[in-house]
């Protein structure tokens, strides 16, 4: 099954677009693959405490591994130790190493 | 190697280039060599309907030769073997499921897509 | 030898996010150690643009010098100087026909003119490529 890393460069509470990339990222890991979203620029802004992030938990929950892009949240003032459980910091390098790993990448 | 282009925004600068510029960049690399499919999701399914035309526009005494013709361009596209794929939910958000769209056309519900998307070895989404 | 690595974008300078994220992806692709093609396309061939001037902020009390503005053609020349580094190739490629409606053909040195034939060559040459629309 090929793997997947989806980019999510926008967020929830300004674009509804968003709801379905995460219902992508799902829908691609229960069929089987390896699958991982990349939060970036507004996109963290759901991982602050107490953020609405109920798409993000779903993915969460459904094995997808959610990461929020380390520039970004220092951009926004969200501390890498406060972001919300399962979420995991990365630098943009980890998307380098996916293409790299052949991943089907998509910038959303 | 196959590749699967992914449209979700519509008519954004469509009147000034005259084309939607990733249905034509798509007509381009098809004739430089390459092997496409096209999905059509967002707002992008609206260029499956068919019977429309852009407007010429007209700016003082300057009057637009070509207007855009989007769904003539997707249709040409299909004509030449890319096949066409529109999100079956976004053509009913936006009341198409009934119009005159695209034949052929391979409408797909959101279900489905993470198929699609493993038949192509390579998804460019724009 | 590390897979070469493709990215197009398509943004016009000053205008979106997006085009960080890709300079950073760029340079961290360049930094890892891969050769990188980068097609620009549309409003992002104007990221090139040779006449890019910086300006003082008096909103912020800075001259010119210490306001220090950033502009995206010292960012590309950045990139081809860090490959340059690396013993790395950085081909960065305008679209012509885009070039040529938007009147910013005077780019810096190091990039060149091309075609949509050239992004397809591109991404058939290299291990994989990463495209960033536009809004």
């Amino acid at each position: 099954m090929p793997n997947y890393l989806l980019i999510e460069s926008r967020d929830p509470f300004t674009d509804q677009a968003v709801a379905g990339h995460a219902e992508l990222a799902v829908g691609l890991r229960r069929a089987g693959s390896a699958v991982a979203l990349y939060l970036v620029q507004n996109g963290v802004l759901p991982c602050r405490p107490g953020a609405d992030g109920d798409a993000l938990h779903e993915a969460l929950a459904a094995g997808v591994e959610v990461l929020a892009d380390d520039f970004s949240l220092r951009e926004r003032g969200i501390g890498e130790r406060d972001i919300a459980r399962g979420v995991k910091p990365a630098s943009i390098g980890l998307v380098v190493e996916r293409l790299a790993a052949s991943w089907k990448v998509m910038f959303l | 190697m196959k590749t699967l282009q992914v449209l979700e925004t519509a008519y954004r600068a469509t009147v000034e280039e005259q084309d939607d510029t990733i249905v034509w960049l798509t007509h381009a690399m098809k004739g430089a060599g390459g092997e496409f499919g096209l999905l059509l999701a967002g707002n992008a399914v609206c260029y499956a309907v068919q019977d429309q035309r852009g407007p010429a526009l007209a700016i003082g005494a300057w009057t637009q030769s070509h207007a855009a013709d989007l769904a003539g361009d997707v249709a040409r596209l299909a004509a030449k073997g890319v096949p066409v794929y529109a999100v079956e939910e976004d053509l009913e958000e936006r009341g198409l499921l009934d119009a005159r769209l695209l034949d052929p056309l391979t409408v797909l519900p959101r279900a489905k897509l993470p198929a699609l998307l493993d038949e192509y070895p390579r998804i460019w989404r724009w | 030898m590390k897979t070469a690595l493709t990215f197009a974008i398509m943004d016009a300078p000053f205008e979106n996010s997006r085009t960080v994220t890709m300079f950073r992806l760029i340079a961290a692709a360049l930094e890892a150690g891969h050769d990188v093609n980068v097609f620009a396309y549309e409003g992002a061939v104007a990221l090139s643009f040779a006449r890019q001037a910086p300006h003082a902020n008096a909103v912020h009390g800075r001259d010119a010098a210490q306001e220090n503005h950033p502009l995206p053609r010292v960012w590309i020349e950045a990139l081809l100087a860090l490959a340059a580094k690396h013993g790395r190739k950085l081909d960065w490629v305008n679209c012509g026909l885009c070039v040529d409606e938007r009147g910013v053909a005077e780019a810096i040195d190091g990039v060149r003119r091309g075609t949509p034939a050239d992004f397809w060559k591109m991404s058939v040459e290299s291990g994989n490529t990463l495209t960033a629309g536009t809004r």
